[in-house]
């Protein structure tokens, strides 16, 4: 009984964390037809960012609680910085070519930043885990769970709700989904296109440095760390279907609870089982859980 | 009829690299010897690409012929260089028909997405079986050439040399297939799914073969690795692998069958240079030569050859 | 009209098509005799389109049967149906966009000499079939540009070569001549209409232009909001007040030149 209830806890904590981080993806997918591989990357630089950050704000003493403030501004900076030079820079460059170009594309992005990095902060662990342990635990019958684990919950569930609410609820969102549904309509109804690919790319970026930047002070920051989120986002949100925001949950849903499972019953398993998921719903699902099928006229 | 220039650029290429074996400092006839495995597999890609697929997954079946070339020599100490290929070239070819008749179906992002998730359990599986050595892999050493026992020294240009001309073989056979009805075929899918399907034609069934195509063509440049390196680890079967056979891909462009061998040598002459001067930023310059292939080359480093004789 | 007797080459019965709550075929009962022409009329969205795709094996009918030589067809796919002898071409022209117009005819001409039974040719057998009827069809001058940069009269000439490479029993043509300039569309119909009645080809084909209707059809369909209101000699139908009303209206009108001329 309480190993099924730390399974669920598990894959709840661990479902939210996937979420934020294939939540962007999905978001860029949905807009800009674009499968940004550099989206590791970005959780990356956020993870970077954020300990340095929030390393700063607590080595000169001021309180620690701030830290926290400190791992979200440094989410947002990194998608400030970032967005303008990879969208604006570099992808409005290859805007109308083949898909898999593109993904070539961020998968260059993907390789340079990953080195940038290096540059920037060195190839030694960086520990940050302060925020960690500030907020204390809790417990669910004898199981003991740091606070800070829910914050990502937090964050996930604010994530979700938010883009939903934009995209269902106000004129902006509107404009997003006329875009996703068919952009030359929307740029010939006035809709500035661009603006919305560029917004579009800074959200989902601060999305990805967000997971990052939150994840930050539970881990050793280190070069690499990019490279498995990158696949685990796909599978959440190729699970879920490519743009469906729906999907992305439920994907992030299933796999965390997949991975959570096999973690507790088969460790053998626990690497691949993701992967299993994914190949099984894309058996029987072609386009992932949420894909609307649509037939072509001739 | 039009000469066929590329059939003519083969045997040279063929007896040019067999002479220039013995003659090439060590580090340079590895890098030959391993820019054609890479090619190999490129090669399988290019006929997936001509049939309008990219999988992100080929790294499966480069993995696959690896192992298999592998565990010969491991369990079996059937260290035998052509008999190693052959059954690498063999299972993922077999691997591939099995599979094939899923990810026929498929197309786009999905085809890649669900050749990337089959790698990667590949991946996932090796790395929890110790007796493969898990994470490490393990080493994998030639004793003979179809039966004949090998010198120790003379292991290097032996590997090298059947490299060189399997890969001729093999350029010059799909550089034919591409020409033949069944690979116009494979273009005409790229181009028109629902005509050929109106013209009384499987397209399925065409995707099928040349996905079988490919994967054999990956898993002999598996195998062939797995005897020029000498060691093997699961890390093959990573998506980074298989993105790096994508990258190659696009960089060659696919023009002509020779563009993979071009492609994946200038891949690795890149990476290589880049690693011993600069090991922090190899990657960094293989990201910005790819964008810049992308922005100012479209056509993949083929197209520069295209552009001067104008020939297909 | 419904004729339930198997003695036809081509056979709806009963066919409805529902996309949602459009009704795209409502009760369609037509029986095609083998070496007639049939023309195809009815406004936008009358699912005339849609017959065809049924026909073919694109759409599968929501009720009723195809039935061809007495075959029933109806749950065949279009690459079967293709091989029983059934081809079509398309209203928009579907070929294959990156290669040259020979290498598209290629395509079919190589098909067609693997068939089982099928004289094997050598290459440069091929290549002379494909000149054969890139000649025939005028399409000599443009043989070796890209497909898809042939202007749209060139491209609807290709697709319709295309579907006539196949060598088929029935062929459907999807509006052969629209998007093609008026002196263009008797030219296309006459090379088209002319080679397929050497052939003694069963033809079905849409038209928007009665004249041409009027000119190359024994007999002909109007379609209205998925049913055939109509069907008969061309001038039995065009003289028709119903179909006058719903299929040539404004048409009518607006060009002036009557639907019902006797020729
Ligand atoms: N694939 C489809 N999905 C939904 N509705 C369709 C589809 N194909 C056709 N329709 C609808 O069916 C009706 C008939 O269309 P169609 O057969 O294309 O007409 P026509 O060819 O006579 O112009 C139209 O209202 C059209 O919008
Ligand atoms: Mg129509």
């Amino acid at each position: 009984m309480n190993q099924l209830l730390a399974v669920i806890i598990d894959g709840i904590l661990y479902s939210s964390w996937l979420f934020v981080i294939g939540v962007g993806l999905t978001l860029i997918y949905g807009v800009m037809r674009i499968l940004n591989v550099a989206h590791g990357s970005l959780y990356a630089l956020g993870a970077y960012a954020g300990s340095s950050l929030a390393g700063y704000w607590i080595s000169h003493g001021y309180p620690p609680l701030g830290s926290y403030a400190a791992l979200l501004v440094a989410a947002i900076l990194v998608g400030l910085v970032a967005s303008p030079i990879i969208e604006r820079g570099l992808l409005r460059l290859v805007y109308g070519k083949d898909e898999v170009v593109l993904v070539l594309v961020t998968y260059s992005v993907f390789l340079i930043l990953e080195d940038l990095i290096k540059l920037m902060w060195g190839v030694d662990p960086i520990f940050v885990p302060e925020p960690y342990g500030l907020l204390g635990s809790f417990s669910v019958g004898d199981l003991s769970y740091p606070i800070y684990s829910l914050a990502l919950v937090l964050v996930s569930v604010l994530a979700g709700i938010g883009l939903t609410y934009i995209l269902n609820y106000t004129r902006q969102g509107k404009i997003l989904v006329a875009v996703i549904h068919d952009r030359e309509t929307a740029a010939t109804l006035g809709v500035n296109v661009r603006l919305v690919y560029f917004l579009t790319f800074t959200a989902g970026a601060m999305l990805a440095a967000l997971g990052g930047s939150l994840t930050a002070p539970t881990i050793s920051v280190q070069p690499g760390i990019g490279v498995e989120v990158i696949v685990l986002a796909f599978a959440v949100v190729v699970i879920g279907g490519l743009g469906s925001l729906g999907g992305a949950a439920l994907g992030a849903l299933i796999v965390g609870m997949v991975r959570s499972a096999a973690v507790h019953y088969v460790p053998q398993v626990e690497l691949f089982s993701i992967y299993v998921v994914m190949a099984l719903v894309l058996i029987i699902r072609p386009k992932g859980l949420f894909a609307v099928p649509e037939a072509r006229r001739i | 009829m039009k000469r066929d220039t590329t059939l003519l650029i083969y045997l040279p290429l063929l007896v040019l690299l067999l002479a220039a074996g013995p003659l090439l400092p060590k580090w340079a006839g590895f890098l030959v010897n391993v820019s054609l495995c890479f090619g190999t597999v490129v090669l399988g890609m290019l006929i997936l690409m001509r049939t309008g697929l990219v999988s992100f997954g080929q790294g499966l079946y480069y993995c696959l012929g690896a192992y298999a070339a592998g565990t010969l020599d491991h369990f079996f100490k059937l260290s035998d260089v052509p008999l190693m290929i052959l059954c690498g070239t063999l299972l993922s070819g077999l691997v591939a028909f099995g599979l094939g008749f899923l990810l026929a179906r498929y197309r786009d992002i999905f085809f890649a997405m669900l050749s990337m998730a089959f790698s990667m359990i590949l991946n996932g599986l090796l790395v929890k079986t110790s007796e493969l050595g898990s994470t490490d892999g393990f080493n994998v050493s030639v004793h003979s050439f179809a039966g004949i026992a090998l010198a120790e020294q003379s292991v290097r240009y032996v590997t090298y040399s059947t490299t060189v001309t399997l890969t001729v073989l093999v350029g010059v056979g799909v550089h034919l297939y591409l020409r033949s009805h069944l690979g116009r075929m494979a273009e005409a899918v790229r181009d028109n799914e629902l005509r050929l399907e109106y013209m009384g034609t499987s397209v399925k069934r065409l995707i099928h073969i040349n996905y079988v195509l490919a994967a054999a063509l990956a898993g002999m440049g598996g195998a062939m690795m797995a005897v020029t390196v000498g060691h093997i680890d699961p890390e093959m079967a990573y998506w980074t692998t298989s993105g790096e056979f994508v990258f190659i891909a696009i960089l060659s462009g696919t023009g002509s069958t020779l563009a993979p061998f071009l492609g994946s040598t200038v891949f690795e002459t890149v990476r290589s240079f880049a690693y011993e001067y600069s090991p922090n930023t190899w990657q960094m310059t293989l990201g910005i030569t790819m964008l810049l292939v992308i922005l100012f080359l479209p056509g993949g480093l083929w197209s520069m050859f295209n552009r001067q004789s104008g020939t297909a | 009209m419904a004729q339930q007797t198997g003695e036809f080459f081509l056979e709806a019965r009963g066919v409805n098509k529902k996309f949602g709550a459009v009704t795209a075929a409502s009760d369609i009962n037509v029986g095609i005799t083998q070496h007639s022409v049939v023309g195809l009329i009815g406004s936008n969205g009358a699912g005339k389109t849609t017959f065809i795709n049924m026909v073919t094996g694109y759409l599968k009918p929501s009720s009723g049967s195809i039935l061809f030589q007495g075959r029933d067809i109806t749950s065949l796919i279009p690459r079967q149906v293709t091989n029983l002898g059934i081809c079509r071409s398309f209203q928009i022209p579907q070929l294959f966009g990156t290669m040259t117009a020979r290498q598209n005819l290629r395509i079919p001409v190589g098909i067609g000499a693997r068939h089982p039974g099928a004289q094997r040719m050598t290459d440069a057998q091929e290549m002379a079939t494909v000149a054969a009827v890139l000649e025939r069809f005028g399409l000599t001058g443009c043989a070796d540009q890209v497909s898809a940069q042939l202007p749209e009269g060139t491209r609807k000439l290709l697709d319709i070569a295309m579907a006539m490479a196949g060598n088929p029993e029935i062929l459907l043509l999807d509006e052969p001549t629209s998007g093609v300039s008026a002196e263009e569309k008797f030219l296309i119909m006459d090379m088209v209409m002319g080679a397929l009645a050497a052939s003694r080809t069963t033809v079905l084909f849409v038209e928007h232009d009665m004249e041409i209707v009027e000119r190359y059809a024994s007999r002909v369909l109007a379609f209205y909001d998925g049913r055939i209101i109509a069907d008969g000699n061309p001038q039995t139908v065009l003289t028709d007040p119903e179909v006058r009303r719903y299929v040539i209206g404004e048409h009518v009108l607006g060009q002036g030149h009557a639907g019902g001329s006797h020729a």
